[in-house]
């Protein structure tokens, strides 16, 4: 392995364990301060801000005109249709949905593992989630076809006397997917009270003030707050853990119910959580590089947050081979001539060049490289490294969803899907939308977490022999 | 009365020296959690986990008993032959609503407990208490309504464990 190319006088090694610094060393709880609530508090927004989210915004409008003409003239101007009924729509739900799972998986999970170096990534990676789940839940809105009916999904008494039927996937969906926008809200919103009153006992101006302090709720930090906030923030990830498990494998199971050969397995709730937090650490690295790069946060992002997302994608990206490999097993070992036939179609019909896309991207490319700690702290390549895996993850949603349906059982039902102008155009809008949101989360929210950096420092620790006070305890 | 400390070791030692001496009306405002803080005076236990399991148990029991209704009573359909009262089916719906439920009582619960919102509070009018309890310093209060309070006397207890400052604060 690498580890030998490091040296043990390398300043960005923490002598102790070996491994990369979590924070850069020096800081004081001023400085963090200083360092994060400047960002935002600053009169002054750069240029290159103005530039991104000028196109960000400009590629948004996008999905503007591409809803408004499909309002107008219905799904038909999608591909969508026998025998593909599922298309782009379903396909870039379930990557939005997944690229979000990365945020909570840091904000959740790797808080009740007690991970510290989550803190200095934590905040963005759940603004990510947020933004990546507006994108999600746009497209199953307006892939219901009349989207002003879509009200109709929920539990909600009406004058037609008709109800919900609780035994479908698809409604479950709208339970887990609507349940983990809530919480993911809520969860960030909390993390942010506390900061909030940093930035309003910080703001030079009285605007900045009042908004923010409107915002901090009246936060003043007393200590009866703050142990009810730890329990409330321990809870929220408690609950968050298995919602967003549930949230991901309730979406498998729109498909895996369905008797679809390369749908109907019992794998797919495994794999695609997998699947989703491998996408989701892939987009969190494509945010966080040229975040720390242009806010010069190399010192509260280390090469430690680099080394440690590298791992996890390894690691998720091992278990999404497993899957792959098991569906390529299980469709030879079932002996079912559908799926076996699906199989070979998948990876040699006409369409089988988006599969051999999937395997370059998600496998053949990260798989063999992420091994190497030299390459997971050099950022030009995890940069290029989390946009490939990015693109892999969409194909896998592609190949899932379209190579199992367009060659169905009867031959003469045969057909194929071809995206249209409309198809792409929301597609990218998304992208847009999502750029746009988060160059504004940028600019107006402290995007690293500053009461959670102050807790890590040194100069936190309790210490029983300060210097002593007088007349204590007489 | 407020003091100002410069670390949060500092706080804890006096903190836990003045509930020691009987103060009882007292807290401390510190820039990030120091739960050494909160035992020194003497704050264990919150109501926010069992707010969150009430929280929870309640959405569990409406989603669930509302499908039942749903689809037993209110618009049964026959699904593939199942039977109306399909409840495995159910937990799904019922198990995301105990979480929706539960986190929002978790977060609710804690805002409400703090007595939040109150964008006002006599803290804030003190000179140094918006320059530091959000950034780098540790305060100890010591209130007014603390029997063993008295202006002079308590200056001159909290001067005795060494802080940066001590004020006393209009209310």
């Amino acid at each position: 392995m690498a580890t030998k190319d490091i040296k043990p006088e390398d300043p960005r090694i923490d002598p102790k364990t070996g491994e990369f610094r979590v924070l850069a060393p020096g800081f004081t709880f001023k400085t963090v301060t200083a360092k994060i609530a400047d960002i935002v508090l600053t009169p002054t927004t750069s240029l290159g801000w103005f530039a991104l989210f000028s196109v960000g915004g400009a590629v948004a409008t996008l999905v503007i005109v591409a809803v408004t003409w499909l309002f107008l003239k219905g799904t038909g101007i999608w591909a969508v249709s026998q025998p593909v009924g599922w298309g782009f729509a379903i396909i870039n739900f379930v990557w939005w949905i997944g690229i979000g799972h990365a945020g909570t998986l840091i904000s959740a999970i790797l808080l009740l593992f007690k991970q510290q170096w989550r803190n200095s990534i934590n905040r963005f990676a759940e603004a990510m989630t947020i933004f990546a789940v507006v994108c999600a839940g746009l497209f199953p809105l307006i892939h219901v076809g009349r989207p002003w009916l879509a009200y109709w999904l929920f539990p909600l008494p009406n004058t037609m006397n008709v109800w919900p039927q609780f035994r479908s996937p698809l409604l479950w969906d709208v339970f887990a997917v609507s349940t983990y926008a809530t919480i993911s809200i809520v969860f960030w919103y909390v993390g942010l009270i506390p900061d909030f009153g940093t930035m309003r006992d910080r703001a030079k101006t009285k605007f900045a003030a009042y908004i923010y302090g409107l915002l901090s709720l009246g936060w003043r930090g007393s200590v009866r707050h703050w142990v009810r906030y730890e329990t409330a923030s321990l809870l929220l990830a408690g609950l968050a853990t298995p919602l967003v498990l549930s949230v991901h494998t309730v979406i498998s199971f729109d498909f895996a119910v369905a008797v679809i050969p390369g749908w109907h397995t019992t794998i797919f709730p495994p794999y695609f959580v997998a699947g989703a937090v491998y996408s989701g650490f892939a987009m969190v690295l494509t945010l966080a590089i040229p975040l720390r790069k242009f806010y010069h946060l190399e010192a509260l992002v280390t090469d430690r947050h680099m080394d440690n997302m590298g791992k996890v994608m390894l690691t998720t990206g091992l278990i999404v081979a497993y899957g792959y490999g098991m569906e390529v097993f299980m469709a030879w070992y079932s002996a079912s001539h559908w799926e076996f036939f699906m199989m070979w179609n998948r990876m040699f019909g006409p369409m089988g060049w988006s599969y051999w896309v999937l395997i370059l991207c998600n496998i053949a490319i990260p798989l063999t490289t992420l091994w190497v700690r030299k390459w997971r702290t050099n950022m030009t390549f995890m940069f290029v490294m989390s946009l490939i895996v990015n693109t892999g993850m969409w194909f896998e949603r592609f190949v899932i969803v379209v190579t199992s349906l367009y060659r169905d059982f009867l031959p003469s039902s045969w057909g194929t899907y071809r995206a249209t102008k409309w198809d792409y155009m929301t597609y990218f809008g998304t992208m847009g939308l999502f750029t746009a949101l988060f160059l504004l989360f940028v600019r107006f929210l402290p995007m690293i977490p500053m009461n959670e950096i102050k807790m890590m420092l040194p100069s936190a620790k309790i210490t029983a022999k300060a210097k002593p006070a007088v007349g204590a305890g007489d | 009365m407020i003091a100002e400390f410069e670390t949060p070791s500092d706080l804890v030692r006096a903190a836990q020296a003045a509930y020691h001496d009987g103060w009882r009306r007292m807290d401390c405002y510190t820039p990030y959690p120091v739960e050494e803080a909160a035992e020194a005076i003497g704050f264990h236990k919150d109501r926010v986990s069992l707010l969150t399991l009430t929280g929870g148990l309640m959405g569990l029991c409406a989603m669930f008993s509302l499908e039942t209704w749903i689809s037993t009573l209110a618009y049964p359909l026959n699904i593939g032959g199942r039977p109306t009262y399909s409840w495995p089916a159910f937990i799904v719906p019922a198990y995301e609503w105990t979480i929706l439920f539960a986190g929002l009582s978790a977060a609710f619960g804690m805002i409400a407990l703090n007595g939040l919102p109150s964008l006002y509070h006599p803290l804030f009018n003190a000179p140094n208490f918006r320059n530091g309890a959000t950034d780098d310093k540790f305060f100890l209060c010591l209130e007014a309504l603390d029997p063993k309070y008295d202006a002079s006397g308590t200056r001159a207890y909290l001067e005795s464990m060494g802080p940066n400052s001590v004020v006393e604060v209009e209310y």
